[in-house]
């Protein structure tokens, strides 16, 4: 049984069976190790990833249930050789310290910004509650959603 | 007389070990310490950088690797930039001081004529048409490091010092960039089936049963109690160790009782008891008041449980793993598995970020044991969440009791710390055991109970004695001989419960002495450096304007020196108590003399504050009479996004005084400023951590 999906706008497909957690079909089978994995239960978005736009846990979902779907990942949200705001911003504020939460965090807030242009900062909070961070960059990772969705903005009105 | 050469030089005295110029125009440097998502490397680079004058941007640096790396020891207790970066800033000066000596003779000048900018060479300011790429010889790494060349003065910096972005980060942010992510050639994934426990014997395994609850093929590698799942498939192999508990019968077990895991359960235990400092007085004239305060047992939990890849090809056994001591590793592997040292190489490879000694170690030596049994593959062993929280060593529980003699003013004369708590350090060369070790034939001996001298700061000592003006002090030490379960190293060891009762008590004797808690503390402290932080933190949070006791809104202010000879942190914390504790506010000043990277440095203090709020307001570890119960983020919470105060952080700068390590500084007085915003909010003290909803109604309740 082969299942269809796109990811990252490439239509792609897997010979793995249906059960086989979405992380894994990522890791393995399509050599994107960019979303990480962290509990497989749900509980720390790691492993975070937009399916047809929202943020959802690639730990348990299973492919089966995502034939069709369109999948984001960490490395679909470069334009090419053209960083996503988010990146650029994450960089420049230097938002994270071991970077392992990052790539979920990254897919969490594009699901924001892309939902709420202008988030308040208990909004970015609240939007990343679905996202440990162990380390504590947690101030720098919300000013860096600030800066990314002023970028954005800013991209938009010229 | 000269200071004597750091220990990293001293164990390394070849130069090409450090440095080498390689034909595109890059330095290699080489250093032991590790990244460990502090910003280390990029801080070692920029001191390399600044002493040979050339581009950040042309230096590659590795880090931790047995073969081609220098050893220093492990990446710990706030020490890479007092040790490794002394070290590379001496080496890095010798090697500039040697080039420069040797163009000079060729030239027919005086090094003082020459320069250097960009990596290319000057003289009077003019191009020499020489650069390290085509003048460095052999000649130039022909002696000993002798460590005796001036490094530049700090008004020279023009690279340290500055807020340099790390290479690092922009991997992380993209893709694959971790251990985790690692792709080797012939590369099968594994796991293990834990050893619930040292002399646990396994008596049963339906090896059938995991094979339905696999759905794949994978095979299963057993010595002794140690069992692997081995196969091609990670998610078969993932089911195969999720399913395996449910059908491995164990017996002789330890089991645990809920005792065990407070602190208290350590005064009731066998110990190694020592006494550091002044003896007990004869008599006493003044008022002792004494308080107890406690720290349970507090995990890691790093955010991806740990990764070790092993491979062994033609007798060589090679292991990449996210340690924080390739070399220390690299002894052990080889002990256990009876190999030559010299055929065993550990890489460092990126993992999350680890705050001490957790489960990355072990899991390497899982990867080690099963590559010995099938060569010619890679074995990635992936460790689960479950197995991170249930068997990585913990943070002791510790219990700290402080006793004050009290003049006719209040203030003390006489001060005793009394610490019960397990080893906080069990790393293999202190006596610890690694894990899949005991399930082996070759079962070594029982961990010996140990912690750090007082020399390298102490363990459950560590900032036990005093900072303030007190005549007379000591340390009494109950060491237990025995734990419930494995613990070692995690951020600033003994620091954060002792800062967090010393801190506490200091307010409590404040208020009986009738006196503002800064007024009071600045009343019995001389230190200048000190006084200076905590009127810095003072006037920034508008101390002056606190307000009365018990309105349930909390300012409260602590500080400390970690180990009493590193970095200076003092942090205000406000919050407010409802039914949960909600943060506001959070204000630092910190001091570490030269501050190579100061926005490293601010990422480390502020990330060292809200990792301490959330082990003050909600980190235990529970126990069942299995083991470690709190075995994923439900059980084990940890701060959240939402929870996460606003912090304003200041560095004091002190270019001319010498670095002291500040990963850990920020630790113990953000604790301590919780305890003590929370009585002010109260008016009722919570001397136990972690400060939740529960203990604080119970300390209501007894009123």
């Amino acid at each position: 049984m082969t299942i269809a999906l796109s990811v990252n706008g490439r239509a792609v497909s897997t010979t793995a069976d249906a059960a086989t957690p979405l992380l894994d079909v990522l890791r393995n089978h399509l050599d994107l190790r960019g979303t990480r994995y962290g509990c497989g239960l749900e509980q720390c978005g790691s492993c975070m990833v937009l399916i047809d736009g929202k943020p959802d846990y690639a730990c348990s979902r299973e492919i089966g249930s995502v034939a069709g779907r369109a999948v984001t990942t960490v490395e679909g949200l470069a334009a090419g050789d053209k960083p996503h705001p988010l990146q650029i911003a994450f960089l420049e504020e230097q938002a994270g310290q071991c970077g392992y939460c990052l790539s979920g965090i990254l897919i969490s807030a594009k699901a924001l910004l892309d939902r709420n242009p202008t988030p308040s900062r208990a909004e970015i909070a609240a939007a990343l509650d679905g996202n440990l961070c162990r380390c504590g960059a947690h101030p720098r990772i919300i000013r860096a959603v600030e800066k990314a969705a002023a970028m954005i903005l800013q991209g938009a009105a010229s | 007389m000269s200071e004597p050469l750091p220990l990293s030089i001293q164990n390394n005295r070849r130069l090409e070990k450090w440095l080498r110029f390689d034909a595109d125009r890059t330095l290699r440097l080489a250093v032991g310490k590790v990244e460990i998502g502090q910003g280390v490397l990029i801080a070692l680079t920029q001191i390399a950088a600044e002493e040979l004058d050339i581009d950040v941007a042309c230096v590659n640096i590795l880090s931790g690797d047995t073969a081609d790396a220098p050893d220093e020891g492990s990446t710990s207790s706030s020490q890479s930039i007092e040790v490794s970066g002394r070290s590379v800033r001496l080496v890095s000066a010798e090697l500039r001081q040697r080039v420069l000596g040797r163009l000079a003779q060729r030239l027919n000048c005086s090094p003082a004529d020459l320069s250097v900018e960009d990596g290319s060479f000057l003289l009077d300011a003019q191009p020499t048409g020489h650069d390290y790429w085509s003048f460095v010889s052999d000649a130039d790494f022909a002696a000993d490091i002798e460590g005796s060349a001036m490094p530049k003065p700090a008004s020279a910096y023009k690279v340290v010092g500055q807020p340099v972005p790390r290479k690092d980060l922009i991997a992380k942010v993209s893709g694959a960039a971790f251990i985790h992510d690692i792709v080797r050639p012939d590369m099968l994934h594994a796991r293990a089936l834990r050893q619930p426990s040292r002399n646990a014997e396994l008596v049963s395994f339906d090896e059938a049963a995991v094979r339905r609850a696999a759905k794949g093929d994978f095979k299963v590698i057993r010595l002794a109690n140690f069992v692997a799942f081995v196969g091609t498939d990670e998610t078969v192999v993932q089911r195969a160790a999720v399913a395996a508990p449910a059908h491995a019968k164990w017996e002789g077990a330890r089991v645990l009782t809920q005792a065990q895991q407070e602190a208290e359960w350590f005064v009731t235990q066998p110990s190694d008891d020592r006494h550091v400092g002044d003896p007990i007085p004869a008599s006493v004239s003044g008022t002792v008041v004494e308080a107890f305060y406690s720290r349970p047992y507090v995990a890691h939990a790093a955010m991806a449980p740990s990764c070790g890849l092993a491979e062994f090809r033609d007798g060589h056994l090679s292991v990449w793993s996210h340690t924080q001591g390739v070399y220390p590793l690299r002894n052990s592997v080889a002990d256990i598995l009876g190999l030559k040292r010299e055929n065993v190489t550990i890489r460092h490879a990126h993992g999350a970020g680890c705050y001490g000694h957790n489960g990355a170690d072990d899991a390497a030596l899982d990867a080690a044991i099963i590559a010995q049994q099938m060569p010619g593959h890679c074995i990635r062993v992936q460790w689960r969440r479950e197995e991170e929280f249930g068997f990585e060593p913990v943070s002791t529980a510790h219990k700290t009791r402080i006793a004050v003699e009290l003049d006719a003013a209040g203030k003390p004369v006489d001060w005793t710390t009394e610490v019960w708590a397990g080893p906080h350090v069990q790393r293999p060369i202190f006596g610890g055991v690694m894990l899949a070790h005991e399930a082996l034939p070759n079962q070594p001996p029982p961990a010996r109970a140990g912690d750090p001298p007082e020399a390298n700061g102490g363990g459950g000592t560590r900032n036990g004695t005093p900072f303030y003006d007190v005549a007379q002090k000591r340390i009494i030490h109950h060491l237990g001989l025995t734990t419930p379960v494995r613990t070692s190293s995690l951020r600033g060891l003994g620091a954060l419960p002792n800062v967090f009762a010393m801190e506490c008590f200091v307010d409590e004797l404040a208020e009986r002495a009738g006196m503002d808690p800064v007024a009071y503390r600045l009343s019995i402290l001389t230190d200048p450096r000190a006084r200076h932080l905590i009127e810095n933190v003072a006037a920034r949070c508008d101390w002056a304007n606190r307000g009365p006791v018990g309105t349930g809104k909390g300012l409260g202010l602590a500080w400390s020196r970690y180990k009493n000879k590193a970095a200076y942190a003092c942090v205000a914390v406000e919050l407010e108590v409802d039914q949960d504790i909600r943060l506001r506010r959070v204000w630092c000043a910190a001091d570490a003399g030269l501050v190579i990277n100061p926005d490293g440095a601010m990422n480390q203090l502020e990330g060292g504050i809200i990792h301490a709020a959330s082990m003050t307001l909600k980190e235990q570890v529970m126990f069942d009479d299995q083991g470690i119960a709190s075995v994923d983020w439900a059980s084990y919470p940890i701060m959240t996004f939402s929870e996460v105060p606003e912090i304003a952080t200041e560095i004091v700068h002190a270019p001319d005084l010498p670095t002291l390590g500040m990963g850990e500084c920020t630790f113990g007085p953000t604790a301590a400023a919780i305890g003590n915003a929370v009585a002010h909010a109260l008016g009722v003290r919570v001397r136990d951590m972690p400060l939740t909803r529960e203990r604080i109604a119970a300390v209501l309740a007894r009123g």
